[in-house]
Formats: structure tokens, C-alpha cells, sequence
């Protein structure tokens, strides 16, 4: 009796483990044509992103980042700070690193932006499916994010498109989640005053609600974005290359160094990101 | 009345939220409260078997406390709020039975609204704002500014076409909303509390403004407020809601006069009296008059008679020349003046209409009593200071 009160009683075990597992190997053993062609097209918009980020010159980049910065905070020291970080991003000799993450970065992004946009505008349109949603949402977001790696690994094999699949995954939420609240946030005399004057859904949607909407919608992409930096690192586990490979190579060979240069130019390539993103939205507000 | 200028006319019209409404529906019939309905089957009967009418050309306004059910049955007649049961006709057309694309048009062309906060799109400007009801109708963006900026000069927000709403004071923006509704030349203005989230000031030149727009558009307005002043001050008819239901359904006047309970009476004895008195009111028939062919001793002894130191002077057929003071009547008689030099011309009138709180002031300045006149200047009565100063209270 008192065993029972101190551990938990085995004969109420459920394998929730090996189902799961079922599932994903039926999916590789039936859906591998979809698979694959889904693994293809996607090696080919990273390849596409990729050269095009790879066109532009090292120089280019930081005179972008100078002009964009100094557009967005008005203030020539801020402009300088942000280009001269990018600058030593190459003097310690990791600018094509972080050309190959930016690419992943960018590639997630777009997919998570065109997925979660639309998602955003239904989940905000249907209450029933916001009650679903927001758990699915929650947990999406909660999950360990190397828990995605598995699926990815073992459906779409080790590189730089499932990698791509797991940022995806693990970035969406914020954009659907912050699309959907934004557009409930609009003040309903003005989506009244819409329908009032005889517009139609499509009309309120887009010449109301989403313009209504959009300093928090743009806070969304704000965070997807943000989100997928930090996933694109984790997914150097499963052999991502950029950034992240150079930080699991100093925990490999224990070189503190290459770690934590590679450590310092991701947070240069985030706080960039972050502040010339954010400045765009805000000057939208 | 001819019934063809019945430009709405709502009929029995019930609106209840939650869903067990038949049941609802069967304890309304039986006598049950608002109250006790939503206590057993939990729906808000927000509008109880509303009717009235409004003619072509009126400000109606409805008046009630919050949560009367005012603002549901503005909704319902542009089918904000589908009506749960009840007929909405709009020139003889039952709107309940428009179908989507109908009510579209019902909605761009005929009735528009104007909202209590304003609902203006903070990411336009005025000029997109005013023009957005032609926007999404498809009007070319030329014709649709050209239009705005007409409209705009008329609610006097000429020169702030470009600013952001967000950078305009309250009553600035409801002129926005008031440019908005406008835009289409719908027949039917709905206006739901427009100026009730104006502070005092400037909600009075409003008041002021929207008469004049009505003066020279002569729309058909259903009004909302909740305060007695405005509807009383605004409305051609006023109805006044308690629960859901009409209670009275009449003109200002006999809305005063015949309050048809202690809920009306209530209501309208909040009321600043001074706007729904006119003069007809308040005036009285003078008693001391001087036909001024029949001269001063005429007129001496009119003023001896009745115990008076002035007397009203009138020519052929009534009409009115001015005052005859006891003073000016002796030196008359003792040959200082000519009768017509004597008359004082000079002397405030007023008419039949007028609005007592407009005589507040002439009455403060002047030293005799105020005539009364009609269109071709006859005497119709007189209005003494003491009468104005009692109706103020």
C-alpha cells in the first residue's frame, strides 16, 4: 500500500511513444514521394535566396545597413554603431558564415510569413477556430525547439531544408498569433462603421482591419523573425550550415574561442534584424 | 399626413440576444419583465415591439438612458443588428428582406451613419476618410476627392484635408464622420449619439452646425442622445425609450405639455424649458392698445385706464409702430411734439415661433414689454420680462 503512495503505479502506463513514432515512419514509408518533392522545391527557393544573398558584396551590405539604420533612427552614431558591428562581423572572419545563416533566416521567414499571415486573418475571423488554435499555438511555442529536429531529421534528412522545416515550425506562431489579435483589436465601431457604408468582407479586411492592424502585425514579424534566428542556430544540429555549425564545432573540439565568436556575430546579425525591423513598424504607427 | 412621405416606418420591431429567443418570445407574451426573461432563459430582449415613424425631411430623435435599447434600434435600420422579429420599411421596401448584395447598396446609396466615437480609420487621412464611402462604391479617385473636398468646405474643416484624424480635436473628427455619412447624398442620416463624447462647448456648435446642414440639405435624420436638451432642441418628433420600449412618441412641445407618465414628466422636467417654449407660449393678449390715428389723448386715456405708464401703438389692421410712453403722450398734448416724433419705432419685436431662450436677451436690455408680430408685422400679443424670467425656471 504505501508503494502506491510513493511512486507513481506502473499499471496505468500508456505508451504515448511508440504510436508517435508509428505515425512518422508511416509517413516515411507512404508520403516519401511527397517528401521528397516537398525537400526539392525547397532546396531550390534556399538555393534561390541563397545566391541572391551571396550577390550582394560584403561593402554593399554594410552601406545598406548604414542608409537603412539611419532612415529608421534619424541618428548618424546609430548608423555608424550598426555598420561598424556588421564590419567586424568580417574582421573575425566569419562574413560568409553569416551570409549562409541569413539565407536560412530568410528563407523560414518568407515561408512563415506566407503561412501565418492568412492563418492569422481565418484564426481571427472564426472564434471556433481560435479555440482551437491558441493551444495548438501555445504548445507549437513551448515545445523544446530541438523536439522539431527529429521529424525533420528522419523525414527530410540532414542539411539545410529541414532546418529551414523546423524554423519554420518553431518561428509561425508569434506572426498568426499577433495577425489574429491585432485584427480583433480593431475597434468594432470602426469595422461598423465599414460595414455601415455598404463595404463588402474583402473590402473591410483590407482597407480596415489589416491597415488597422498593422503596427501589431508588424510586431508579429518582428518576433518570427527574432524567433528564427534563434532556431536557425539550434538546427546546426542537424547540419545547417552558417553561424550555428561554428558554435557546435567549439562545443565538439571544446574551443571556447570559435564558440563564442560565432556567439557574437549572432547576436550582432539579431540586434540589426531587431532594431531596423522594429523601425519600420514603428514609423508605420 | 400623406403617407407617401413616410420615408421609414418601423413596425413591431423586437431585437433579443442569446439563443433559447422562442422561448423568450412565449414569457414577453405572458406578461413576464425584461428582467424575470433573462433571469429564466437568459436573453436580453434589448428592443420590445418598437413602432414609429419618420417623415421625409425630419430630425426624429430617440432618447432614452443607456441600456434603453436606443442605440440597437438605430442598428437594426441599416441592419447593423438583424432585427430578431418585426418590418423595417424604407420608402415601402421591407429591409429585412434585402438580400446581401441589396442591403450593399441599401447601404452605399440611402442611409449612413454616423457613430458616437467617432469610428474614424486612423490610418487615413481626412480627405481618404471623407472620400471612403465612394472608395469602396469604385468611384474614380479623382471624382471621390473632388467630391471629399466639397464636403469637407461644408463641415468648415477646409485646409485640414491632409492631416492624420488622429491629430484632430473630438468635435473636429465628427465633423470628419459627419463629412463621411454625407459623401453618398444618402436620404436617411443615422446618427448614433454623435456628440455626446463632446465636451459641452463645442457640442452646442455642433448642434448648431448639424441644423444648418440640415437647414440646406433637409436630409431625413434619426438622432440618438441621451440628453433632453438636444433632442428637444434638434428634434421635430422626439421618442423616448425605457426598456426597450417607446414610451411617448410626440413633438417637443406636447412632449412637455402631455408627458404621457411620470417617466416622461420625469425626463422633461430636466429639460431647459427655454428651447421648447416659443413665444406663443409665454405671450399674453395686451390689454392696453392706442390706434395711433385716434392721437394722443387717445392714448392718455388707454394708460389712465388700465394703470399704465406706456402704451403699444398701432396702425390700420393691427400692425404694429411702436410704443407710446406716458411722458412723450403729455408733451404731445401739450404741443412739444408731433405724435409720430413721440412714438418710440425703435423697440424689439419678436415672432410667434421664436424660441423663449432667444428672447433672454433682448428682454435683459429692453425697458418695455416685447410685441409680438406675424410675418406682415400685425400684433399678435405681448411678452412681458416677467413671463421670460419664469420660464427659466
Amino acid at each position: 500500500m504505501h508503494k502506491l503512495l510513493t511512486v507513481f503505479p506502473e499499471d496505468i502506463y500508456i505508451d504515448i511513444k511508440a504510436p508517435i513514432d508509428k505515425f512518422i515512419n508511416f509517413m516515411l514509408q507512404n508520403w516519401s514521394p511527397f517528401f521528397e518533392a516537398v525537400s526539392k522545391s525547397l532546396q531550390l527557393f534556399l538555393n534561390a535566396i541563397g545566391s541572391a544573398v551571396n550577390a550582394i558584396p560584403w561593402w554593399l551590405l554594410i552601406i545598406a545597413v548604414f542608409f537603412a539604420s539611419y532612415k529608421v533612427s534619424k541618428k548618424i552614431s546609430t548608423s555608424i554603431l550598426y555598420s561598424a558591428l556588421l564590419f567586424f562581423i568580417g574582421v573575425i572572419g566569419l562574413f560568409d558564415m553569416m551570409y549562409a545563416t541569413l539565407a536560412i533566416i530568410i528563407a523560414s521567414v518568407i515561408i512563415s510569413l506566407l503561412i501565418g499571415l492568412p492563418s492569422g486573418i481565418v484564426m481571427s475571423a472564426s472564434k471556433k477556430i481560435s479555440i482551437f488554435a491558441v493551444p495548438v499555438l501555445d504548445t507549437m511555442q513551448t515545445m523544446p525547439s530541438f523536439v522539431y529536429l527529429i521529424p525533420a531529421v528522419m523525414l527530410l534528412g540532414l542539411g539545410n531544408v529541414p532546418a529551414v522545416i523546423a524554423t519554420t515550425i518553431y518561428a509561425l506562431p508569434p506572426v498568426i498569433r499577433l495577425t489574429s489579435h491585432g485584427i480583433r483589436q480593431v475597434d468594432v465601431e470602426v469595422v461598423e462603421a465599414a460595414k455601415a457604408f455598404g463595404s463588402t468582407k474583402m473590402q473591410i479586411l483590407f482597407k480596415v482591419q489589416i491597415p488597422q492592424a498593422l503596427p501589431t502585425i508588424m510586431a508579429g514579424v518582428n518576433q518570427t523573425i527574432m524567433m528564427a534566428i534563434s532556431m536557425v542556430v539550434t538546427c546546426s544540429m542537424i547540419g545547417a550550415t552558417g553561424l550555428g555549425s561554428e558554435v557546435i564545432k567549439g562545443i565538439n573540439r571544446l574551443e571556447s574561442g570559435r564558440g563564442f565568436a560565432a556567439g557574437i556575430a549572432i547576436v550582432i546579425v539579431a540586434i540589426i534584424l531587431d532594431r531596423l525591423t522594429q523601425g519600420v513598424f514603428k514609423k508605420n504607427e | 399626413m400623406n403617407e407617401n412621405n413616410k420615408i421609414l416606418k418601423v413596425e413591431n420591431l423586437t431585437k433579443m440576444f442569446g439563443s433559447k429567443k422562442l422561448l423568450a418570445r412565449e414569457m414577453l407574451k405572458k406578461g413576464l419583465s425584461k428582467n424575470e426573461v433573462l433571469k429564466k432563459t437568459g436573453v436580453t430582449v434589448a428592443v420590445d415591439n418598437v413602432s414609429f415613424e419618420v417623415r421625409q425631411g425630419e430630425i426624429f430623435v430617440l432618447i432614452g438612458l443607456s441600456g434603453s435599447g436606443k442605440s440597437t434600434v438605430i442598428r437594426c435600420l441599416n441592419m447593423l443588428q438583424p432585427p430578431t422579429s418585426g418590418k423595417i420599411y424604407f420608402e415601402g421596401d421591407n429591409i429585412k428582406n434585402y438580400s446581401a448584395k441589396q442591403l450593399r447598396e441599401f447601404r452605399r446609396n440611402k442611409v449612413s451613419m454616423v457613430f458616437q466615437n467617432f469610428g474614424l480609420m486612423s490610418h487615413r487621412d481626412v480627405l481618404s476618410n471623407a472620400a471612403y464611402g465612394l472608395e469602396i462604391k469604385g468611384v474614380s479617385k479623382k471624382e471621390r476627392e473632388e467630391k471629399a473636398m466639397e464636403i469637407i468646405s461644408m463641415v468648415g474643416l477646409s485646409g485640414w484635408e491632409g492631416q492624420s484624424v488622429l491629430n484632430l480635436s473630438g468635435g473636429m473628427r465628427q465633423r470628419v464622420g459627419i463629412a463621411r455619412a454625407l459623401i453618398n447624398n444618402p436620404d436617411v442620416l443615422l446618427m448614433d449619439e454623435p456628440f455626446s463624447a463632446l465636451d459641452p462647448l463645442v457640442r452646442r456648435e455642433m448642434q448648431f452646425e448639424l441644423l444648418s446642414i440640415q437647414e440646406k440639405l433637409n436630409k431625413t435624420i434619426v438622432f440618438i442622445t441621451h440628453d433632453i436638451d438636444e433632442a428637444f432642441k434638434l428634434g421635430n418628433n422626439v421618442a423616448i425609450m425605457q426598456d426597450g420600449k417607446i414610451i411617448q412618441t410626440a413633438t417637443p412641445e406636447e412632449m412637455m405639455s402631455n408627458p404621457s407618465n411620470s417617466y416622461v414628466k420625469e425626463f422633461t422636467n430636466s429639460a431647459d424649458k427655454t428651447h421648447v417654449y416659443s413665444v406663443k407660449n409665454i405671450m399674453i393678449t395686451p390689454s392696453c392698445l392706442a390706434h395711433s390715428r385716434n392721437g394722443a389723448k387717445n392714448a392718455l386715456k388707454q394708460m389712465y385706464d388700465n394703470g399704465f405708464s406706456s402704451v403699444f401703438v398701432v396702425g390700420d389692421k393691427l400692425r404694429f409702430v411702436g410704443i407710446l410712453t406716458l411722458e412723450r403722450a403729455l408733451a404731445v398734448r401739450n404741443g412739444e411734439l408731433s405724435f409720430n416724433d413721440a412714438v418710440y419705432t425703435d423697440v424689439p419685436t419678436t415672432q410667434l415661433e421664436t424660441p423663449v431662450s432667444d428672447l433672454i436677451p433682448i428682454a435683459a436690455k429692453s425697458a418695455f414689454p416685447i410685441a409680438v408680430v406675424d410675418n406682415d408685422n400685425r400684433l399678435k400679443g405681448l411678452v412681458t420680462k416677467a413671463a421670460v424670467l419664469a420660464s427659466l425656471s
